[in-house]
């Protein structure tokens, strides 16, 4: 297979992968990775890293889900484009995606909260939301406009992974209440066929949550809120 | 396109802001730097990047564009004179947003804080850390080259941008520790590199000089002692 893709099911960054490939059509081979015990494959193609996604096209490795998603684009451009042409528009794009990144502690510490943290990362976690509903989102229905775009890929997560940790913290953040758009945009996101067509199944995703959390909870602190 | 149209908002010593600088030059595209405290944030600073507050802003028109790596990425895209600044292969391409990643997540914060550390043993930690991460970019650096002068090939590119800013600081940080960070027999290639990276009149007029950042780093130094 020219295309492989070294993943894990429960991984937001591998799944945006999944959904960019089948978005442009792009036929691949999915190797399933045990986090705990990884294959050679992962360690040889990712050494700096050690981690998963890992696309391997034509026998070279592309990692880190921002570059793949990035060459993918460049790749297959002419299939439904992720990116807008206008360089400006394009860079906004980019600003957002950027912006998902550096706000990821923030959502860790929501993810990991403690009891008595809950109310404090929840809010910190909705403030970096209403910018996003806001700047970002505005009133189109998609951050790429009519259509999904790389933005919206990125975000995806908050469509179907951030309901559990809303479960497993006890704090629900996204609301049609406190943001009507975002949260209308999640339904709609998962209304499109290639998104809907690969979402993991939510009450196995929901059980590796649980666990992951238990298991990070007990090994550090490290996720506590600033 | 007329000075007036693209300005630069930033502070002479601020890598990211040179990236921004720099790549402006490979263009050809003159304009207007507008000097910065970021101790004291500008209206014009607030107006243009709400969300980070923070420098380098490209304003191009009437619009802006923030974060340094996406500005090169935006000036590489918009301004069609002078080099390629990206590879036009996938690849490449993917190779050096790799290695920007990596230098900006992991490699290059290590340096401002081992040039603040006062602990004798994290300074080591930090000091291994740092050469380990120059031995890996010494292999980027001969795998993005393919033998010629630049991470970008023949003439200099992304990847050249994004790590040169960096240079300046980890001199003054080789100074301040007393260590050569970017050892020649350890990292040779990288070493020469550096070198000829360094001596292109484009970077000599943009990248800060050592003696000045070295001067700017003994006032932070004692700003921060007085206001413990």
């Amino acid at each position: 297979m020219e295309v492989r893709l070294h993943g894990m099911w429960a991984s937001p960054y591998v799944i945006r992968v999944i959904w960019a490939l089948k978005l442009k059509g792009v036929e691949y081979e999915y190797i399933e990775e045990d986090l705990s015990d990884k294959s050679m494959a992962v360690l040889e193609y990712n050494p700096v890293h050690k981690k998963v996604p890992v696309l391997v096209h034509n026998g070279k490795p592309v990692v880190e889900s921002a570059v793949i998603l990035q060459y993918i684009e460049d790749t297959w451009p002419d299939k439904t484009p992720l990116l807008p042409e206008d360089p400006y528009e394009r860079a906004m794009a980019r600003f957002w995606i950027d912006f998902g990144q550096q706000k990821s502690l923030t959502y860790f510490a929501f993810f990991l909260t403690s009891e008595e943290d809950k109310h404090k990362t929840a809010a910190q976690v909705l403030e970096t939301l209403k910018i996003l509903e806001e700047e970002a989102l505005g009133d189109k229905k998609f951050f790429g406009g009519n259509t999904i775009n790389m933005v919206d890929l990125f975000f995806g997560w908050l469509a179907y992974s951030f309901g559990c940790m809303e479960h497993i913290s006890g704090v629900q953040v996204l609301l049609p209440e406190t943001l009507p758009r975002l949260h209308q945009w999640t339904l709609d996101f998962k209304q499109e066929h290639a998104i809907k067509e690969n979402l993991p199944d939510s009450t196995a995703l929901l059980e590796h949550f649980k666990r992951v959390t238990k298991r990070l909870k007990s090994s550090s602190n490290k996720f506590k809120p600033t | 396109m007329a000075a007036s149209d693209v300005k630069v908002l930033g502070m002479w010593s601020c890598p990211y802001v040179n990236r921004a600088q720099l790549a402006l030059s490979i263009k050809s595209t003159e304009y207007e730097f507008i000097e910065e405290n970021t101790l004291q944030k500008s209206d014009k600073l607030l107006k243009y990047n709400p969300v980070h507050k923070k420098i380098p802003v490209l304003i191009h028109g009437d619009k802006s564009v923030c974060e340094s790596c996406i500005i090169v990425e935006y000036i590489a895209d918009a301004f069609a004179t002078g080099p390629r600044i990206l590879p036009s292969d996938a690849y490449d391409r993917a190779l050096a947003r790799f290695w920007t990643a990596y230098i900006d997540d992991k490699w290059y914060p290590l340096v401002k804080v081992l040039r603040q550390s006062d602990d004798e043993e994290e300074r080591k930690s930090l000091v291994q850390k740092l050469s380990e991460g120059l031995i890996l970019l010494e292999e980027a650096f001969i795998g993005c080259s393919k033998g010629m002068a630049y991470f970008g090939g023949d003439s200099i590119g992304y990847l050249d941008i994004i790590l040169g800013s960096c240079l300046a600081w980890l001199r003054v940080t080789e100074k301040v520790v007393g260590v050569e960070l970017m050892d020649p027999t350890k990292a040779p290639q990288l070493a020469k590199w550096a070198e000829r990276l360094c001596s292109d009149d484009r970077v000599k007029a943009v990248f800060p000089s050592i003696d000045r950042l070295m001067e700017l780093h003994e006032l932070i130094q004692a700003f921060l002692k007085s206001s413990k």
